[in-house]
């Protein structure tokens, strides 16, 4: 199940939102495989009964009172940001 | 000696006795690091800002009781966010990103006095085992045996550069799945990762978020006791941090580990296993035994699994993760052509801003989590984790207190010789370290000896969840009996 063939390797790209040239896609496709057949090992393990992990150290997740501890920073928010104007992320248009 | 080699604990000591200023070790350190450019340890240099915390140490030295780390002069990797100060994780998708926070290991480095002298090198999003996928270009390792240069070991590799180049008294480390444990050997110097939830993850960038912890680098176990201290507790902001008492870990080295049971587990015996990282091990758990523990055999059996797990798990985090770099809240952007919408941006600042080993990462991940694939490899290998984690478990209720292994699988090696390597060669490097992270443990690396070109080689310790201060005690003993006191010869 783990041999990744080309269209694989671009649907893959596709769900990463990554541009991968066409040209590029075979090597891709090559070492995804090589990874995942490294992966197939895991088959030869007995999980039967075992719970897959969710937290490493057995421990209840702390409760917070839901209340706003900040706020009034959108200037700090949007600092960074490669394009802000008026207050907003912007973004290319989304719709058509 | 020139100020800047000293030990944390050397100067801790003379910074309270008022015979050194920090502001002096840190202009030691500043000098040692605009000569040592070779190195590429500094990746971002803070000179004003080093220098204006150490006056303010001083200041705080001067009225009175401090913590230890007051006046320190240390190095903070480019994975954690600096206020103000670019924060990159080596990536080119993060060029130009100054965070408006302070992560809390940073900040409590901050708040104890601790000086910034900059950032360290590593690799891209902490993904890799010779800095090699920096988008800085690599750290070099200080140490040197012939016209090679040689790789620091990754992802933490410019802090460990920095640390055995006596640029800094330490560093900041991240290890997810051995990035400050193989940096460490490769280098010879001593670095702790601790037990999941000892750090506060927050503010550090998110790599794998089950397996990251953040720790201390150093030139001895004393000095990681101390930093170790200065860096863990409990954090509101991060809900896996534990609330519980962080102990005083210098103040647990006493030396004395005579009946400590210490186990040996032999599937770290691997096939091809280089004769010199045996003989090392052998040499290690003889010293631990004339020290007065108790050795015995264990068998860890799912051992082998580990790295497979490792690498479904780790991408599959890293690729929600790293979801969030998509050119609209921070770092690049690229520049779009006329009629491009969202997802050309996406998909182009995506492709422009990631290297080749993130990419496949990500991608990796993204298969493993897709439809179809998320029963047979993440729910299967997060079950082999669990199996992982209790091959500990069982050996720890068997009485055992730390289990002893080699560190890495060799000693460093050159840079570019992995170039062509397949990808999983270099996955190969985590063989030792990985499964301390899959299981939560606390983990230590220290430099026990030099192989017969005259590298450094490392052993690990073991420990129990939470057992650091006996763990590093274990350590020092270790550490005293091997006696390493090897420093690279000064090329750069």
């Amino acid at each position: 199940m783990s041999q990744i063939d080309i269209e694989t390797a671009r649907r893959v790209a596709k769900l990463a939102r990554i541009r991968v040239p066409e040209e590029n896609l075979p090597k891709l496709a090559d070492q995804l495989s090589g990874i995942l057949s490294f992966m197939e090992q895991l088959n030869e393990v007995d999980v039967s009964g075992v719970e897959p992990m969710t937290s490493v150290t057995p421990m209840r997740l702390k409760r917070r009172a839901d209340g706003v501890t900040d706020g009034n920073i959108q200037s700090r928010i949007l600092a960074n940001a490669p394009d802000a104007r008026e207050g907003f992320f912007a973004v290319p248009k989304v719709v058509e | 000696m020139s100020l800047n080699s000293l030990t944390i604990a050397e100067a801790r000591d003379l910074l309270r006795k008022r015979e050194v200023t920090s502001v002096q070790i840190t202009e030691a350190c500043l000098a040692a690091i605009d000569k040592a450019g070779a190195l590429n340890a500094f990746v971002h240099k803070t000179p004003e800002i080093a220098l204006e915390r150490a006056h303010a140490a001083d200041q705080r030295l001067a009225s009175g009781e401090v913590p230890a780390m007051c006046g320190i002069p240390v190095g903070i990797k480019d994975l954690f966010c600096t206020e103000g100060v670019a924060s990159q994780a080596a990536s080119n998708i993060l060029k130009g990103f100054k965070p408006q926070y302070e992560s809390t290991v940073s900040g409590k480095l901050r708040d104890a006095g601790a000086v910034m002298l900059g950032k360290l090198n590593m690799d891209e999003f902490a993904m890799g085992s010779s800095n090699e996928t920096s988008c800085y270009g690599n750290a070099v390792n200080p140490w040197k045996i012939d016209d090679r240069q040689l790789t620091p070991g990754g992802s933490s590799g410019g802090s460990a550069a920095a640390v055995a180049a006596d640029l800094c008294l330490g560093a900041t480390g991240t290890d997810t799945g051995g990035s400050i444990r193989q940096p460490a050997a490769f280098t010879g110097t001593v670095g702790i990762k601790p037990t999941y939830g000892r750090c506060s993850r927050w503010g550090i960038v998110a790599f794998a978020s089950s397996l990251d912890q953040a720790g201390p680098m150093t030139r001895n176990v004393r000095d990681t006791a101390i930093m170790l201290g200065a860096m863990a507790g409990h954090d509101p902001k991060d809900s896996t941090s534990a609330d519980i008492p962080v102990p005083d870990f210098e103040a647990a080295l006493t030396g004395d580990i005579r009946g400590k049971t210490i186990g040996i587990p032999r599937e770290y015996r691997m096939d091809g296993m280089p004769a010199e990282i045996e003989k090392l091990w052998a040499d290690g758990t003889a010293m631990l035994k004339d020290a007065g523990a108790k050795i015995v055999d264990i068998s860890l059996p799912h051992t082998k699994y580990a790295l497979p797990a490792y690498y479904v798990i780790a991408p599959a985090e890293a690729s929600s993760n790293l979801a969030r770099y998509d050119g609209v809240r921070y770092g690049h952007r690229a520049t779009l052509a006329a009629g491009d919408g969202i997802t050309e941006m996406y998909e182009k600042t995506r492709a422009e801003g990631f290297g080749p080993e993130v990419q496949r990462r990500v991608m990796v991940g993204t298969y493993v989590l897709s439809a179809g694939f998320y029963d047979a490899y993440y729910n299967r290998a997060r079950r082999v984790r669990a199996l992982i984690k209790r091959d500990f478990d069982l050996a720890f209720a068997s009485g055992v207190d730390a289990i002893l292994t080699p560190a890495t699988p060799s000693a460093a090696f050159g840079l570019g010789e992995m170039a062509d390597a397949d990808p999983v060669a270099m996955y190969l490097n985590d063989v030792f370290t990985v499964t301390v992270n899959l299981a939560g443990l606390p983990g230590v690396a220290l430099p026990t000896g030099l192989d017969a070109q005259g590298l450094p080689l490392g052993l690990q310790l073991i420990g129990q969840p939470w057992g650091e201060a006996d763990l590093l005690n274990i350590a020092q003993v270790l550490e005293t009996a091997a006696g390493f006191v090897s420093k690279p010869r000064k090329w750069w």
